[in-house]
């Protein structure tokens, strides 16, 4: 297992490295002088080429490239020439709250999408399970932001049960928690469908494998062989597909962001392509990047402790 | 003969298909006598597995018992709740599985699957692995206390069979079903298995029901014989009868396309002409009329008695009537 998680890591690190090479270049191939966009249309070549030496854009771009990896290895994202403050800064104040969003959406949607998916696969094709699947799909099928916009009419505006906007008080545990139910539940809605859908594939294909026969043949207790022996097989695509799916959300998770007028990493990275602040958009989609590795790597690490011959075979 | 520890009365077996009703198996007489082997041998197709699947009650969703009864240890299976099911599989009655690539899960390790199906007995986990174990050891599989913590695919698939054939009689059932157990595996490792099978047999002393089509296969292991054809037991008897008296055409036509009793080098190997009828529209008569040499008109128009031949020797065919 130690053996797997290294290599697991080191892979990560590399993915990384590709990853950051990949966004400096395609930031810098395309048209546009970023001197230019901070200075405005006033500015004399002079100060652009000030400007141009400050930022290292005169070097060659192997060099930049090099400097840049070296300086985000030391946690440095650069400054955000804007409001001069450094972008790692501006980008981890924000990375709390989607990081709580993202995790309590996914959370909720698991705790009932799995037990969800493994009840329709034990009672299939009944009415629960038909029930359960029209629920799936239906949820699976509406945006996001369409959920969020009604969950906050129904239950901010017109029931007024929980707060419609912002993130709460910082230090305010209560007040933080009220603020993530309606995000938490729009953004969730859908994967508990998702989860389902995956989980009842999965276990219903696992059920009719030869060895959960040998169990009921030795007269093993249903709930031991749905719960232990067939659910840690068939929870491994839905491990995977958390993995990519919080990785995604991450930086995803926008919508609900701005409806609900909440800070996080989606909202930064919308408002900073909006104002072209390169800077900011780099940190931000490259911290984004980073957690996205980080959360397949973990997944793909879970998979690895619940199946010995993922971890063996790497 | 005392109280046989399984009797299988007149059972027929249905499944119900969108192109019709499979009729599976028809009116099976079969007895398995305590601590007797008895061998179930027929083609593909024939019904062998849907005996077993109705035996231990795991049958596919579309199968229906239309007519019989299948009593174990006195008890009517049909008539048992789900639990009383749970309680006799595992316990009073086991099984091998044909495929041991696949019988055991994968994730969890071999000492936690044998733990597992004594999850009944009343003693420490400690006391399960030991008894694990020590059964590991007994089917062959060595330096078996540390073999305990591996999982399945770090075993072959001889191995594997050992290891399914070990839990299956870490349960001391009275009663082990094997589902062509040798099937998947190699010849060498075929005729290990079996003489494993047979002096765990003579060590337990419990019954086996055991299904092949490999005819010496059950010669070398069973004491009696059941010949399945086209879902009906068309002849069973003691392993001699079946084997030096055969009574039932389809028996004698079965024996001689054995390739190991060919004596001359030859070109093509004996078959038995025909097809096997349709199991949706069976024949009126014999099931086995159209394949058979000595079909008469007779055979064609009438269901054929069950002739008895000699003692627990008994076969399905005009033929034999005096």
């Amino acid at each position: 297992m130690l053996f797997y998680l290294l290599k697991r890591i080191g892979l990560a690190v590399v993915i990384v490295v590709v990853a950051v090479v990949l966004l400096y270049s395609m930031i810098h191939v395309v048209p546009g002088d970023p001197a230019s966009v901070i200075l405005g249309p006033r500015a004399t070549p002079e100060m652009k080429q000030e400007l141009h030496e400050l930022m290292g854009l005169d070097r060659p771009f192997v060099v930049q490239v090099a400097s840049f990896l070296g300086k985000v290895a030391r946690g440095n994202l650069g400054m955000d020439f804007f409001s001069q403050r450094p972008v790692a800064q501006i980008v981890f104040k924000q990375l709390d709250e989607t990081l709580v969003l993202v995790l309590a959406s996914i959370g909720w949607a698991m705790l009932l999408g799995i037990p969800l998916g493994c009840y329709s696969a034990v009672f299939r094709n009944t009415f629960s399970d038909k029930l359960v699947g029209f629920f799936s799909i239906g949820v699976i099928a509406v945006p996001s932001f369409v959920v969020a916009l009604y969950s906050l009419l129904l239950f901010a505006v017109t029931l007024k049960w929980l707060p419609a906007i912002g993130a709460g008080e910082p230090g305010q545990y209560m007040d933080q928690l009220q603020h993530l139910i309606l995000p938490a539940f729009a953004i969730g809605l859908g994967w508990v469908g998702y989860i389902a859908r995956l989980v009842r594939a999965s276990m219903l294909e696992v059920l009719n494998e030869n060895h959960i026969r040998r169990a009921r043949a030795f007269g093993l207790p249903e709930h031991m062989i749905v719960f232990q022996y067939a659910l840690k097989l068939a929870i491994l695509p839905t491990v995977t597909l958390l993995g990519t799916g919080i990785g995604r959300l991450i930086s995803s998770a926008v919508f609900a962001e701005i409806v609900f007028a909440r800070p996080g990493i989606g909202k930064l990275i919308f408002d900073s392509v909006v104002s072209r602040n390169y800077p900011l958009v780099m940190g931000a989609v490259l911290v984004s990047t980073v957690l996205f590795v980080l959360s397949t790597t973990i997944s793909d690490s879970v998979n690895a402790m619940l199946d010995p011959r993922v971890r063996e075979r790497l | 003969m005392a109280e046989p520890v399984l009797d299988i009365r007149n059972l027929s077996v249905n499944y119900l298909t969108p192109r019709g009703t499979v009729k599976a198996l028809r009116r099976i007489n079969l007895q398995v006598p305590s601590a007797k082997v008895v061998g179930l041998v027929g083609e593909s197709g024939c019904g062998k597995s849907t005996l077993i699947s109705a035996v231990i009650r795991l049958m596919a969703e579309n199968a229906r018992v239309a007519a019989g009864e299948i009593r174990f240890t006195g008890k009517d299976m049909q008539q048992l709740s789900s639990r009383d099911l749970r309680a006799i599989r595992g316990r009073d009655m086991s099984m091998v599985f044909q495929d041991p690539m696949t019988a055991l899960n994968p994730v969890f390790t071999v000492g936690r699957q044998m733990k597992d199906i004594q999850y009944r007995d009343a003693v420490s986990g400690k006391e399960k692995l030991k008894r694990a174990s020590d059964m590991l050891s007994l089917v062959g599989i060595p330096d078996a206390v540390s073999r305990l913590d591996n999982y399945p695919h770090h075993f072959s698939g001889g191995m594997r069979q050992r290891i399914t054939i070990a839990m299956a009689l870490l349960v001391q059932p009275k009663l082990l079903i094997a589902d062509e157990p040798t099937t998947a595996l190699d010849a060498t490792l075929e005729v290990q298995i079996i003489r494993l099978l047979k002096d765990l047999q003579a060590d337990f002393q419990c019954a086996i029901l055991f299904i092949s089509h490999h005819l010496n296969v059950i010669a070398e292991l069973c004491d009696f014989v059941g010949v399945m054809y086209a879902g009906e037991l068309v002849e069973k008897g003691s392993v001699r009868d079946i084997f030096h008296r055969p009574g039932h055409p389809y028996t004698r036509a079965l024996l001689e396309c054995d390739p190991s009793v060919i004596a001359e080098p030859t070109r093509f190997l004996p078959t038995i002409p025909g097809e096997i009828p349709s199991l949706i529209d069976l024949p009126e008569g014999c099931i086995f009329h159209d394949r058979c040499p000595g079909a008469a008109q007779v055979c064609k128009n009438t269901p054929p008695p069950e002739v008895s031949l000699a003692e627990h020797h008994t076969a399905a065919c005009h033929c034999l009537e005096v």
